[in-house]
This record gives structure tokens, C-alpha cells and sequence, in this order.
């Protein structure tokens, strides 16, 4: 025990100053606190690697100059090159001017085969276990119910696609006009770009998961554990604001293959689709299929109530 | 430097009591201990060991950070009986009112910490040095006035006992409107709370009008209720006089809290079950079970039998004022309370998940364990700051005697 010499005088402690005194004591004790926070980040980031260190601290993809998103990008590739020991390209292709992407599926054609689902998981370079992420769901229906999410099957496992009564509906990110996730967020760690795509910067996002309550299509779905991708298996084209590797802890969702779809390509779902009930396309262009579907076919839009908005159109081919 | 007397002093009262203190510590401290090891568990491994996956994104965690908010409000919103009936012990009820408002928030914050997938990320939540994405996000909202809330209640009772220490009363000039400020404040953070869930359009069983209401009544339950048996511990080991009417009337209010919950509660009962559209679904799970999916169940109606016999315990006088019904009451409420928005709450929003999906979610080991950590981290700060409150007001801590003991 120390002794403390010169105990404080009830003079000084009785002037009229002392409230303000008092005050200004605790403001220096708690920017004192703040300071010794400051300095211990200070400590635990400067044993870290460069790297590392600007890994951390990096800011918002969307506040990037070209100089900074050029630095990312280089950090990463090695990063992944490192990781999975092969060459990575981080793309980060800007929206394409006057494209609004829009997607339709056709349910009178869908046989619930899930190969879309499997492809999506090998395009984005989604976790294959522990738990596994898949960005499309299948739902299969009654046909007598119509369509009905709350009655329907997600785990559906017959020996033979499509069942006797049954049919298909996938879901996947509606990729809303009006999206309500990305409303929530508490940090703007994702956004809908210029092309329609909402996206997630998954080195900003903070995992607290209220997009993934506000999402009324289940299209959000998060990192729980170590994402486990086989090095063999990594897609090795990749997007910043897409399918690049991505860390345990943060949220992910479909991005209408925005690697892909940026450079002219087809999602990969729509590629690989057998019965072709998957169409893709431009809304803004009169001359693209999807429009030619949502002028001329019957299109009906997942819980319209809502007023999401989704550009994900569903429609009856036949 | 009066500051740091006061501060030295202050640990050194926590550092002396009885057996029984010690004991009460070191039952702290272990809990903070399983809490530590969990949390060291869940930190190597993600958040996936904790039994919440896609369908069920937010559970235990969240829940319990809900329940806190409320006793953090509540705690506080006693200031108002105490200035409306003159009762005797105001600045006592302020005191430790206000202290458990801040042991309170430190147990949210935590809470919300261990359930982020990204803890490092912290400072991403700071405006201007992160980004603060308001006013569109409500927890961005929920974050900023939880902080000022915390500041508010913790300046206030700094004040006060810091005065205290000196030997003088506290400024009414500058604490006064504080203390008045911090009421409304109380019930922003609660209703803030509320629109977290209240706002997804997604979840039909939260996305109800009379949910910020019906938080804001549960809290008033729940918050009193801790006071009530804590304002008799005081009385017993201090000499403070706290009058059995006071006591009374809290358990009054408290009555009258609890039927306008359970009024609310009947109101959202009645809408669901008459209307019996697919939204019944969620109350369904709650209540009665879905699919043979009854993991809720017992929860849920215990948390009901407990709300209702507190409720009636509190609303008859003869038991009113019986002390043994009377606690027991307030541990009913409390529990009651506890279960509502600690389970009822959260879960049935996301059975079944939007797709249709039921997946019965139930807290892990690791969540049970990190939880009682972070209880046990609030419950500490809370016990010692009690005891530095007690002393100063029993006037054994002061600088004055210090300064006579030559310490
Ligand atoms: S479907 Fe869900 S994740 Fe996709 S934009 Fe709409 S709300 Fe957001
Ligand atoms: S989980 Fe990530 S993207 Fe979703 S709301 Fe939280 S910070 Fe934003």
C-alpha cells in the first residue's frame, strides 16, 4: 500500500470549480481508458504481419480509390495463391452501364434435380461441409397445394426426380429492387450495385446476421465454421464482391454469378440447367428473353406481399 | 488528485468482507472462468459451436441481450414512483438503479460480442471511424444509444457517489436533469430493441405492431422485481430506511405492469388464433408444437404460469404484503420474464424459417457455458459496485476518514 502524501483539500474540493473539475477528471479518465484501448489495438496489431496488419485495417471496398482496391486485390491473390496453391484471379469488374440483370425460371419445366444447385456450389467456391453452404434451394410442392413455402420439402430425397404429384420450385436471392438486408445492416457491408446485384463485402461484413433475419427467402446464409473448400476443387476466377474464398465468420449469398455475368457470361446455374428452365438476362434491353417472358408468359413474384421487389421472376413455360 | 483516492479507496473496500462476500466472488469468478473457456472453445472453432445454423440465426445470445435491455430500462424507469410518491429512499433507488442499469448494458454489449462471427471487426460498428449505416439499421441505432444510455447512467451515479465520498450531496443542478433525461432514454433503448425484430417484415411473429409495447411492459415487470428483493437486502445490512409502503407500491406498479403484458399478450393470442392465418404457424410452434415439434412447449407455458400467478400474488394486498409471497412473486416475474424473451421470444420467429423449414434449435453446451460468463462478468461489476455504493452512503468510505486514518 502506497501512501498517498498530500490527501486533497476540502478548500479546493468545496470551490466552485469542482463540478467542472470533477467532470473534466472523468473525461480524462475515460479518454485515458480510450487511449490504453488505442494502445493495446496499437500492440496487438503491430505484432502482426504487414499483411495482416492491412488486412485489418482496411476500409470499405466501396471507399477504395483505384489505388487502394489495386493493393487488395494483390494482397488477396497471394493470400489464396498461398492458401490453395494455385494462382488466384480477384476480379473487380464495375456493373456494366445501362444492364439491369434479371433472372426467370420456369416451374412447369423444373424437375428438381438439384444440378443447379451443385454447380452454384462449384462456381462460388461455397463451403462443401461443416456445415455445408448451398445459395439455391429446392423446394418440392404438392400439386395439389400449389405453391406453398410453408408446406413445402427442402430435404426431398426420392430415388427418381421429378415425384409423382410433385413439383419443383428453387430459391435462391431474389435480388430484390427493394431489399431489406441490406437496409439492416449496421455496418453497410452490403449493397445493391448499379446492375441490380446486391453484394456482400465479406472483409467488412461483422457477422451479426441481421440481414439473414430480414431476408424473407432464406438467401443469406453464414460462414459457422472454417469454410471448407478443397484446394482441387477451387474456382480460381473469381470476383471481389463474389465467389473469392471467403473467411469463417461473415455472410454470403447468390450474386447472380457476378464473375461470370459481368464479363457476358450465363450464371452458372443457367448453364447447367438440363430442361432449360432457367433464363437470364438484361431488363433494360426490350430484346432479351426475360423481358420477352415477363410481357407474354404468366410471371408470378415469391411473397409479392412483402413489396421487396424481386428480380427473380417465376413463370409457367407451358 | 481526489479521483484516484477515490478510485484506490473504492478497491479497497471491494477488496474487504466477510465469508460470505468472498464466497459470493468466488462463485463469480467461476462462472467467469466456463465463461472464458467457452468462449476461448467458441472463438477456435466459430460460431459453430453453438447449435444456430441458417434457419435459426440468432438464438440464446440475442435472447438473453433482449432480456438484459429490459432490465437495464427498467431498473431505471423506478426513478418516476420514487419522485411521484416522495418516497424517502429516492437517491438510494437512483443509486443502485442506475448501477444495474450499467452492469446491465455491459452484460447486452458482451452479448452482442459473442454472438458476432466477427468480434476483430468491433470497430467496424464506430461511426466515423467505421461506418455507421443509419438511419436505415435499427442496430446501428440499438448500438449508439445503448452507448449513450451506458455514459448517461454511469456518469450520474459517478456523480453522486463521488460526492458522497467528499462528504456532500449531490449537485441537484447537474444531476437532476440527468436523472429525469435518463427515463426517457430508458425506454428509447427498450423500444429501439423492440424494432430490431419488429421491423423484418419477414418474420410475421415479430413483425406485429404491439411488440415495442408489449417489451416495454415486460420490462416493467422484470426490472422491478430485481429491485424489489435488492432494496430489501439494503435495508437489512444498511441503515437506510426503506419503508414497507414503498416496497408495497413497487409490487402494486409491478401488478399492474404484468396485466397490461399479459392484456397485450391476449390482444396478439386472440388476432392469431381467430384470424388463423399461416402466421398462427409460429405461436403454433410456441405453444402447442408443430409437426410433433415440441421443444418450446414446457418453456413456454411455464414462462406463462409463472407471469400469472405473479401476477395475482402481486395483485391480491393480503399477499401483497406478506414478504414470503411477495418474493416469491418477484422470482416468478423474474423467471417469467426470463423465458419469454430469452426463448419465447426469438426462437418462434424463426419456426418455421422462411422456406418452411423446422429446425428445433436449443442452446449447446458453449452457449450455455459463455452465457453464464457473461452473467457472471455483469453480476461481479454489479456486486462490487454495490458494495463501494453501500460504503460511501453508510459513510464508511469517505475521504474524510481516510484522510483521518492517515491512509
Ligand atoms: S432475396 Fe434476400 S438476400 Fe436477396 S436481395 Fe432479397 S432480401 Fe436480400
Ligand atoms: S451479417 Fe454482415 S452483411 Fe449481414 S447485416 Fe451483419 S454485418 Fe451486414
Amino acid at each position: 500500500m502506497t501512501e498517498d502524501p498530500s490527501p486533497p483539500s476540502r478548500d479546493a474540493l468545496d470551490s466552485p470549480e469542482e463540478s467542472r473539475e470533477e467532470s473534466l477528471q472523468q473525461s480524462t479518465r475515460r479518454s485515458f481508458l480510450a487511449y490504453a484501448a488505442a494502445a493495446a489495438a496499437g500492440a496487438v496489431l503491430a505484432s502482426c504481419t504487414p499483411e495482416e496488419r492491412e488486412a485489418y485495417l482496411q476500409k470499405r471496398f466501396r471507399e477504395l480509390s483505384k489505388e487502394d482496391v489495386a493493393k487488395v486485390v494483390a494482397r488477396l491473390e497471394a493470400e489464396y495463391a498461398r492458401k490453395y496453391g494455385k494462382p488466384f484471379k480477384v476480379g473487380v469488374e464495375p456493373a456494366i452501364p445501362r444492364t439491369l440483370f434479371g433472372y426467370a425460371l420456369d416451374l412447369s419445366r423444373c424437375i428438381g434435380c438439384r444440378r443447379c444447385v451443385y454447380a452454384c456450389v462449384k462456381e462460388n467456391n461455397q463451403s462443401r461441409r461443416s456445415p455445408p453452404i448451398q445459395w439455391i434451394s429446392v423446394l418440392e410442392m404438392d400439386k395439389r397445394t400449389g405453391v406453398d413455402v410453408m408446406e413445402s420439402n427442402l430435404y426431398y430425397d426420392p430415388k427418381e426426380v421429378p415425384r409423382e404429384g410433385h413439383f419443383y420450385m428453387p430459391v435462391q436471392c431474389q435480388q430484390c429492387r427493394n431489399p431489406p438486408c441490406t437496409r439492416v445492416c449496421p455496418v453497410g457491408a452490403t449493397w445493391q450495385e448499379p446492375d441490380g446485384i446486391v453484394v456482400v463485402d465479406y472483409n467488412w461484413c461483422v457477422g451479426c446476421r441481421c440481414c439473414m433475419s430480414a431476408c424473407p427467402y432464406g438467401a443469406r446464409h453464414f460462414n459457422w465454421g472454417e469454410p471448407h473448400l478443397p484446394p482441387e476443387e477451387a474456382n480460381q476466377e473469381t470476383h471481389y464482391l463474389g465467389n473469392r474464398p471467403r473467411m469463417r465468420g461473415v455472410v454470403e449469398k447468390c450474386t447472380f454469378c457476378i464473375q461470370r455475368t459481368r464479363k457476358g457470361l450465363y450464371p452458372a446455374c443457367v448453364e447447367i440447367c438440363p430442361v432449360g428452365a432457367r433464363k437470364f438476362g438484361n431488363l433494360l434491353d426490350p430484346e432479351s428473353e426475360v423481358r420477352y417472358i415477363i410481357e407474354n408468359k404468366r410471371v408470378f413474384l415469391l411473397k409479392e406481399e412483402l413489396n421487396t421487389q424481386p428480380k427473380f421472376f417465376y413463370f409457367y413455360g407451358v | 488528485m481526489p479521483f484516484v483516492e477515490f478510485t484506490v479507496n473504492s478497491v479497497r473496500t471491494v477488496l474487504r468482507g466477510n465469508r460470505a462476500y468472498w464466497l459470493w466472488i468466488v462463485f463469480l469468478l467461476a462462472l467467469v472462468g466456463i465463461g472464458g473457456f467457452g468462449y476461448a472453445h467458441q472463438v477456435r472453432s466459430g460460431l459453430i459451436a453453438t447449435h444456430m445454423r441458417d434457419p435459426v440465426s440468432w438464438g440464446f445470445y440475442i435472447g438473453n441481450f433482449t432480456f438484459l435491455v429490459g432490465v437495464a430500462a427498467a431498473a431505471v424507469v423506478l426513478v418516476i414512483p420514487a419522485y411521484v410518491y416522495h418516497w424517502k429512499p429516492i437517491k438510494e433507488i437512483v443509486v443502485f438503479g442506475e448501477l444495474l442499469a450499467v452492469a446491465a448494458i455491459v452484460m447486452c454489449g458482451l452479448f452482442v460480442l459473442v454472438d458476432m462471427g466477427r468480434p476483430d471487426r468491433l470497430w467496424h460498428l464506430i461511426p466515423w471511424i467505421g461506418h455507421w449505416n443509419g438511419p436505415g439499421s435499427i442496430l446501428a441505432w440499438d448500438a449508439l444509444v445503448l452507448n449513450l444510455y451506458f455514459l448517461l447512467n454511469f456518469v450520474i451515479v459517478t456523480h453522486i457517489l463521488f460526492r458522497g465520498f467528499n462528504g456532500r450531496e449531490y449537485s441537484k443542478r447537474f444531476a437532476t436533469p440527468l436523472i429525469l433525461l435518463s427515463i426517457p432514454a430508458a425506454v428509447s433503448i427498450h423500444t429501439v430493441t423492440a424494432f430490431l425484430y419488429n421491423g423484418m417484415a419477414a418474420r410475421p411473429y415479430w413483425n406485429s405492431a404491439i411488440l415495442a409495447p408489449r417489451f416495454l411492459a415486460s420490462a416493467f415487470c422484470s426490472g422491478p422485481a430485481i429491485m424489489l428483493i435488492l432494496l430489501q437486502v439494503v435495508r437489512k445490512i444498511m441503515p437506510i430506511e426503506i419503508k414497507d409502503e414503498a416496497l408495497w407500491k413497487i409490487a402494486e406498479l409491478m401488478a399492474y405492469a404484468m396485466f397490461v403484458n399479459l392484456f397485450l399478450f391476449g390482444a396478439e393470442i386472440f388476432r392469431e388464433y381467430y384470424s388463423r392465418t399461416e402466421h398462427l404457424l409460429f405461436f403454433r410452434y410456441a405453444y402447442s408444437g408443430l409437426n410433433g415439434h415440441r421443444t418450446l412447449v414446457p418453456f413456454t407455458w411455464l414462462a406463462l404460469f409463472c407471469s400469472v400467478t405473479a401476477f395475482l400474488l402481486f395483485l391480491i394486498p393480503r399477499t401483497r404484503k406478506n414478504w414470503v409471497a411477495l418474493n416469491v412473486g418477484a422470482v416468478l416475474i423474474f423467471a417469467g420474464v426470463y423465458i419469454e424473451k430469452g426463448v419465447a421470444l426469438v426462437i418462434p420467429g424463426y419456426t418455421p424459417s422462411v422456406l418452411g423449414e423446422i429446425f428445433e434449435y436449443f442452446p449447446s453446451r458453449t452457449e450455455a457455458m459463455v452465457s453464464a460468463g457473461v452473467f457472471g462478468v455483469g453480476f461481479l461489476l454489479y456486486t462490487l459496485m454495490v458494495k463501494v455504493a453501500v460504503a460511501i452512503m453508510t459513510g464508511r468510505l469517505s475521504s474524510r476518514r481516510s484522510e483521518a486514518a492517515g491512509v
